[in-house]
């Protein structure tokens, strides 16, 4: 393999991504106004603006003596920046408000809440003399944050407030209705979209590379390459660099917007390293992807349609959007390769999960391998039907 | 050297039985209507096509085991015009001088001299898709022979060109001649052959009807030029079917 072809290919390529209108919009000005488009209209310029939530809270325990436990509890939540806490009278109230979308959930603190907890303390390792309760929530099921994190700040203010740090894993008196894993902080809707960003971009890396091979097949450019020493390797080594190093000016891209307009992603620089490896990972899908699409199109313009068939589901199943998907659509998600992206930079970035964790390592294994796969078959299938 | 070469596409015979040897600095010319089989000829002798039968030897090299090997003699201009509107003409020329692993210095130098001999020079840093269709002709013609071949093979090189172009098309091919390159040129032009060939093989429905020097071949048939030959082999104009 000669460097030097390789070389002049690849310059050839990222001259295209600057050069052409479409390559430049698709791959450079797409992102970038993407990115600033949903910063701008879910997060906040120039720093992590709190947002608040307003939250209803119907204390039932209130008419009990001594309604300690409850009133810690509720002192606990009221501390928290991100909830800004409207007591109710009854739940009617409370849900009248809820439906009219004046507030975001209901709490209902159970009458039996002070009994259950006293009862933990009177025999924190006897379960059996325990007074069972329920924590009832309601969450205004179209709103994201609702949906997604209120649960979990509720049962680790209740963690903290009646139990302490210690008792997160262990059976406990005090239940709270339909508890989501999700760990949540002060987020907000911006960060929960951002991950899903990098590997939307990326996406669009399929319509490039197809339309770019019809076109130079159409030129009658691949023929004449073909008619030169330089051999199929070369080729596509050139193509798999070029379309990797628009990926990464892609991802760095959508960082930098993303950023400007006030994320803040957790983790070091080891994250942020990883996060961009799995992004040019996942370019070669793309790829791979690309050549399968311009190996079934006849022309360019049938090439950005069939890219499509690659695109949509990636797209819709795979990256932000999927969040607020049904269940049924998020599993069906998992059948693609863009959601495993988003997991693991959701887990990185939202969620602060070290790059080693159990998730993000299973994570990469399905995008390196789904990957690999589709760039092989995709040069295979190239290959054998689609130069000419 | 081509012996008994076939070439079918489906039930299509494109060339059928064809037998040729081209001397090393010959200038060969390939005539015949359009559709008559010489552009597949050229894909086969340089490897872009497989032949149905027969063998073809370039440069002494088969070409079905040894492609690599007559890749790097070769220098191929299509007929039409392939190259990238984004780059500059001078970009297009270095890009395959480069494919063709062609030292840097040796490749700058033949870039500006072959630019400078199409009169390109002062275009050559233009985006190819802004030039004429004139312009983006030599700028095809240059890529083909940047890297100085042994073998060029120009298929219909000045197709579409304005007279003035075609003639210093022309003049470009004689010096490549002189300088004792191998020249494979296919043309329905019937003035272009006779200018330019050695000999001159003529092409119908894929089978050689004819094959010498263009004056042999004039005297053979008592013509006064290569069209009355190919009327009196074929009954018919090698324009018409254009």
């Amino acid at each position: 393999m000669k460097f030097q072809r390789v070389l002049a290919l690849v310059k050839k390529d990222l001259k295209r991504l600057i050069r052409e209108p479409a390559a430049l919009f698709m791959i450079i000005l797409f992102p970038a106004m993407l990115t600033l488009a949903f910063g701008l209209a879910f997060g906040g310029i120039g720093g992590n603006q709190s947002v608040t939530y307003q939250i209803g809270v119907v204390n039932e325990a209130s008419t009990v003596k001594n309604p300690s436990w409850a009133q810690y509890f509720l002192g606990n939540l009221t501390r928290l920046e991100i909830l800004k806490i409207q007591p109710y009278p009854s739940n009617e109230t409370a849900h009248t408000d809820l439906v009219q979308g004046k507030i975001s959930a209901i709490i209902i603190i159970p009458e039996n809440f002070q009994q259950s907890a006293d009862s933990y303390w009177s025999a924190p390792t006897n379960p059996s003399q325990w007074v069972n309760t329920t924590l009832q929530v309601y969450v205004d099921s179209g709103s994201m944050f609702a949906t997604q994190a209120i649960q979990p700040i509720i049962q680790q203010t209740l963690t903290e407030a009646v139990y302490g740090h210690q008792t997160q894993s262990l059976a406990t008196p005090i239940q709270i209705s339909n508890p989501s894993r999700v760990l949540a902080s002060v987020t907000t809707t911006f960060e929960f979209f951002a991950p899903g960003l990098f590997a939307f971009a990326s996406i669009f890396l399929t319509m490039i590379v197809a339309q770019s091979f019809t076109l130079d097949r159409e030129l009658g450019l691949l023929r004449r390459i073909n008619a030169t020493p330089t051999s199929a390797t070369e080729f596509m080594s050139s193509q798999v660099i070029s379309n990797m190093v628009g990926a990464l000016i892609q991802a760095v891209l959508v960082f930098a917007m993303a950023y400007a307009v006030g994320y803040r992603p957790k983790g070091d620089f080891v994250t942020l390293g990883f996060a961009f490896i799995l992004v040019l990972i996942f370019s070669l899908c793309n790829v791979g992807f690309g050549l399968i699409t311009a190996t079934l199109a006849k022309s360019s313009g049938a090439a950005t349609g069939i890219a499509f068939i690659f695109i949509m589901p990636q797209m819709f199943l795979g990256t932000f959007v999927g969040s607020a998907l049904s269940a049924t659509a998020q599993s069906v998600g998992k059948f693609v390769p863009s959601y495993y992206v988003t997991d693991a930079l959701t887990s990185l970035f939202l969620r602060g999960a070290p790059v080693w964790s159990e998730t993000i390592l299973f994570d990469l294994t399905v995008v390196s391998s789904v990957s690999i796969a589709a760039l092989l078959v995709g040069i295979l299938l190239f290959r054998e039907y689609g130069r000419t | 050297m081509i012996e008994n070469l076939t070439k079918k596409f489906e039930d299509v015979t494109a060339v059928d039985g064809l037998s040729l040897e081209i001397e090393k600095r010959e200038l060969f010319g390939l005539l015949g209507p359009n559709g008559a089989g010489k552009t597949t000829v050229i894909k086969v002798l340089c490897g872009l096509l497989d032949p149905t039968s027969g063998s073809v030897h370039v440069g002494g090299y088969d070409i079905s085991k040894e492609t690599t090997k007559v890749k790097e003699l070769i220098g191929v201009c299509p007929q039409d015009v392939a190259a990238y509107p984004f780059l500059s003409g001078r970009e297009n020329v270095e890009l395959f001088g480069n494919l063709h692993a062609m030292p840097k210095m040796k490749l700058k130098k033949n870039t500006e001299e072959l630019l400078e001999k199409m009169s390109l020079s002062e275009d050559a840093g233009r985006r190819l898709g802004k030039y004429s269709g004139g312009m983006k002709r030599r700028i095809n013609l240059i890529m083909a022979l940047v890297h100085d071949p042994e073998i060029a093979f120009l298929d219909e090189p000045t197709v579409a060109m304005d007279p003035q172009s075609r003639h210093a098309v022309w003049n470009f091919i004689g010096e490549l001649k002189k300088r004792g390159k191998t020249i494979i040129l296919t043309t329905h032009y019937m003035e272009e052959a006779e200018e330019l060939c050695d000999r001159i093989g003529i092409i119908d429905h894929g089978k050689l009807i004819a094959l010498d020097s263009p004056k042999q071949l004039k005297d053979r048939f008592k013509a006064k030029d290569l069209e009355e030959v190919f009327i009196e082999l074929t009954g018919r104009k090698i324009r018409e079917e254009m």
